[in-house]
């Protein structure tokens, strides 16, 4: 045995591995020290504004999305508030000018505007930069055992590039002709003869598609060449799968949008008609344009974006929750092969079902069924994930921390988002159904309690990685308790809405539609004060997420006693906690010896085993001894 | 895996080196550029692909005349089909040229590598003023993007393919003056740099190739 070796570390003998394991403490500490004082030959701006390191640039990512997430919140508050009580006056309306809400009533036009940039700066500013350009900068360097990622300064450019496009798209709403308002999908006719916010909005998504062009290029290569020795694909952790592919689709999606929006451009600058067909009339003036082109053609290219798009909002929410899951269950995912098999087909998949979106648009019944038979097809692999999280719970030592609530609860909320989504799958029931509430409250129960859920999942369990300290646990597990409930009051009612046939587009909540009325006042002002009720259950995270990391940037990172305190076994625990912001991430490059989720493994002395430890417990990586120190040998 | 041991070894006394910057991973067998700009350039097909199909989704819903015929114009009786077949000529000759220019510095000859780059850029000037005198002739004609979706896709997509032009341009500008430099310190890695443009060259070529014939003589 190794424990009866005895060496001399200077003038003191003990035990060979607890020799090792000091030895080991006093290398780090002084490499440690050593990077920290390299890091202060940088100035302040190029340590943490103009930044390379993939950290840096994550927490940007992650600062701005939570940023922007709230702003978009804040807009469909005053859009609830209206619903609710159609016609009200409301002080906090004002907020938004007096042209757009005159004593405090909000106008139609107004209300077009908040939901066209409240889906937009949702899904483009907020959970993508939050759910690849946050978790998957920070996370997936450190989950490969990369020293950073390929290219730095593409990753710098990235979030810049985001950064402008949310300062166009923001500052729209200054402009006295108001911001975009033909919704987050831009359809033409009406996109294309709106007024300049559109612009904005088109100029603002060609940033943020240069912005995920980059991120996407960067991390594909990352993940593929800069894996550690030994990180084969299978011993990725989920999340590495998940961003991966989701990385494919940003990559290969977002381009078509791109096209469309220069022809959107076109349309509205150099007076062209690719989306205007032959003799509009606007307004009872025909329209002087040449005509003959399509609006169809603007809905197939932004389909063919903005379906793989769901994936990429859904992805790396599974990714996340599969890593809470593994842990706190202590025991490995169950089916971790078919799940990394159904998220490569998911994104296959993802590129062939863009116009189960357009079943009304008479493109024919030939085309409806061959997308409403893929679009049943691409149910398929997301059951298998959800099922395979859903049966790894079985057996498991549960633990209920804030993380896992949040991890738990998306599974049955994704459950219902994608069930729900059969109904519009198939193009006889979507005659019914399309552009109802059925169809917000279907998508929102995928987005909001299901992905956001899951970020918020991902924040709790990742802030002791960046900062060295936990949120605190009861108002953790407040914020969590009082959004399920809410969420699901806001959402649930949707659905009884939508059957009933109450239109998504009316801004008074079906006031003047008989069919509407009575299910849509039974409900609105339920609704809307349950929004309110999930906006002040994000006054404890917001209060819990500020004072813990002002608290770490103040230094005082006691809190947590080891480096790795949900004793996980991915390698981003093996580096050191919150790893010094600035360049490198791990004092040496691990080597990794097995799979990801070495839980609980029997006869084994803890019941996780890292991805970086050969044999439990850990000798030093290759074998040898630290050279420099002299080392005796004496038998006991 | 060398140049894992490599960064390893650096670690403490410079800046952190990114693996595989310069020397290919060997399971994989490229360097991370290369690898980068295959992926940007599979971003490139699906823009172009796009824009592609745009054209054929929008000349197939032309109105059709009474005598049968499409009301779609025809390229080679609207557009300038002679310009345009010289610039087809000037692109593969600046992709060839491209390529002495790499083999030339794998070779570790700078002055001829510059030689080529600079012939590349020449190429890339010409296509560009011809380009431009291409467009001149179309606005003598009263032909504006405005005038019919022809001329809207044409001057959308040559123009966004002149602007790769000028992007590949401008990287060579950049490597025949300031990024030559690198060569000093690191001709391997300077080496790689232009075998990436290159890379990206070809494809803005390619482009081109299939743009030509769809455009001008369909």
């Amino acid at each position: 045995m190794a424990l009866k070796r005895q060496v001399r570390v200077g003038n003191q003998w003990m035990y060979a591995r607890d020799a090792w394991r000091t030895l080991e403490e006093a290398r780090r500490v002084a490499l440690e020290e050593e990077r920290h004082e390299r890091q202060h030959d940088l100035p302040f701006w190029r340590k943490y504004i103009f930044s390379t390191d993939h950290k840096v640039i994550g927490i940007q990512y992650g600062f701005t999305a939570l940023c922007f997430l709230l702003l978009g919140f804040c807009l469909m508050i005053l859009m609830r508030l209206q619903l609710g009580w159609p016609g009200h006056a409301f002080s906090v309306m004002k907020l938004i000018g007096e042209g757009r809400a005159p004593g405090g009533v909000l106008l139609p036009e107004a209300y077009n505007q908040l939901g066209a940039m409240h889906g937009t700066i949702m899904i483009f500013l907020g959970i993508v930069p939050l759910a690849v350009g946050a978790f998957g900068n920070y996370l997936v360097p450190l989950q490969i055992g990369a020293p950073d990622m390929a290219f730095p300064k593409l990753n710098m450019a990235s979030y810049w590039c985001y950064f402008m496009g949310g300062v166009v798209m923001f500052s729209s709403f200054f402009y006295s002709g108001g911001t975009a308002n033909s919704g987050w999908t831009s359809y033409p006719p009406l996109s294309d003869i709106a007024t300049h916010g559109q612009t904005f909005w088109l100029c603002g998504m060609v940033f943020l598609i240069t912005s995920s062009l980059l991120g996407s290029v960067n991390f594909i290569v990352t993940i593929i060449q800069l894996r550690a020795k030994g990180m084969t694909f299978m011993r990725f952790p989920f999340f590495v799968h998940a961003q991966l592919v989701t990385s494919f689709l940003l990559l290969l999606a977002f381009p078509p949008l791109e096209a469309a929006a220069v022809l959107q451009l076109m349309d509205r600058l150099a007076h062209t008609s690719f989306f205007l067909p032959t003799g509009l009339v606007v307004s009872g003036q025909v329209l002087g344009n040449a005509g003959g082109g399509n609006p169809l053609l603007w809905q197939h290219l932004f389909w063919f974006l903005a379906h793989p798009e769901v994936y990429v909002l859904i992805l790396p929410a599974m990714g996340i929750v599969a890593e809470i899951i593994a842990n706190n269950t202590r025991k490995p995912l169950w089916g971790y092969r078919s799940m990394v098999g159904a998220v490569v087909f998911l994104g296959f998949m993802s590129f062939v079902v863009w116009a189960h979106h357009m079943f009304l648009t008479g493109m024919g019944t030939v085309i409806s069924a061959f997308f409403q038979t893929t679009t049943m097809i691409i149910s398929i692999p997301s059951v298998i994930v959800l099922s395979a999280l859903f049966i790894s719970l079985w057996g498991g030592s549960i633990r209920f921390n804030t993380p896992m609530l949040f991890a738990l609860a998306f599974l049955p909320m994704f459950g219902i988002g994608g069930l729900t989504g059969l109904p519009l799958g198939l193009a006889t029931a979507d005659l019914h159904l399309h552009d109802t509430y059925y169809v917000i409250g279907h998508f929102h129960y995928v987005v909001a309690p299901g992905t956001i859920f899951a970020m918020f999942a991902g924040v709790y369990y990742w802030f002791p990685k960046i900062t060295g300290r936990r949120l605190n646990e009861f108002w953790g597990k407040v914020h969590f308790w009082i959004s399920l409930v809410c969420i699901n009051g806001i959402f649930f009612p949707m659905f009884m809405q939508g059957l009933a046939g109450v239109s998504r587009r009316l801004y008074d909540g079906g006031e003047q539609y008989a069919h509407a009325k009575l299910i849509a006042h039974q409900t609105n002002p339920f609704m809307s004060i349950c929004a309110i009720g999930l906006l002040a259950a994000q006054v404890p995270f917001l209060i819990n997420f500020f004072y813990n990391a002002i608290a770490s940037l103040v230094g005082r990172r006691q809190e947590i006693a080891n480096q790795n305190p949900w004793h996980a076994t991915t390698l981003e625990w093996a580096a050191t906690t919150s790893p010094p912001l600035g360049h490198g991430n791990f004092v040496e490059i691990p080597v990794v010896y097995r799979g990801p989720y070495e839980y609980s493994v029997p006869g084994a002395a803890n019941d996780w085993i890292p991805q970086h430890h050969e044999t439990e417990p850990a000798p030093p990586p290759g074998g040898g001894m630290l050279p420099e120190v002299a080392v005796a040998q004496r038998e006991m | 895996m060398t140049s894992h041991a490599d960064a390893v070894a650096d670690h403490g006394h410079h800046e952190i080196e990114i693996p595989f910057n310069v020397t290919p991973r060997p399971d994989t067998g490229v360097y991370n550029a290369k690898l980068g700009v295959w992926l940007f350039l599979a971003s490139e097909v699906m823009l172009f692909g796009a824009l592609f199909s745009s054209l054929i989704l929008l000349r197939t819903g032309a109105p059709t005349l009474p005598n049968g015929l499409s009301s779609w114009p025809v390229g080679k009786d609207t557009l300038h089909v002679l310009p345009a077949t010289v610039n087809t000529f000037v692109l593969i000759l600046s992709s060839v040229t491209v390529v002495l220019a790499w083999a030339n510095l794998r070779l570790g000859d700078l002055k001829m590598g510059r030689i080529f780059i600079a012939i590349t850029l020449l190429c890339g000037f010409i296509f560009m003023g011809i380009k431009a005198y291409e467009y001149s002739l179309s606005f003598e004609h009263h032909h504006y993007p405005s005038t019919h979706n022809f001329f809207a896709i044409y001057f959308t997509m040559t123009g966004l393919h002149g602007l790769h032009v000028l992007g590949g341009m401008i990287v060579f500008a950049y490597f025949l003056t300031f990024g030559s430099k690198m060569w000093k310190t690191e001709p391997a890695r300077f080496t790689n740099r232009i075998e990436v443009v290159g890379l990206y060259w070809h494809f803005v070529d390619l482009v081109w190739i299939f743009l030509f014939p769809t455009l001008y003589l369909l």
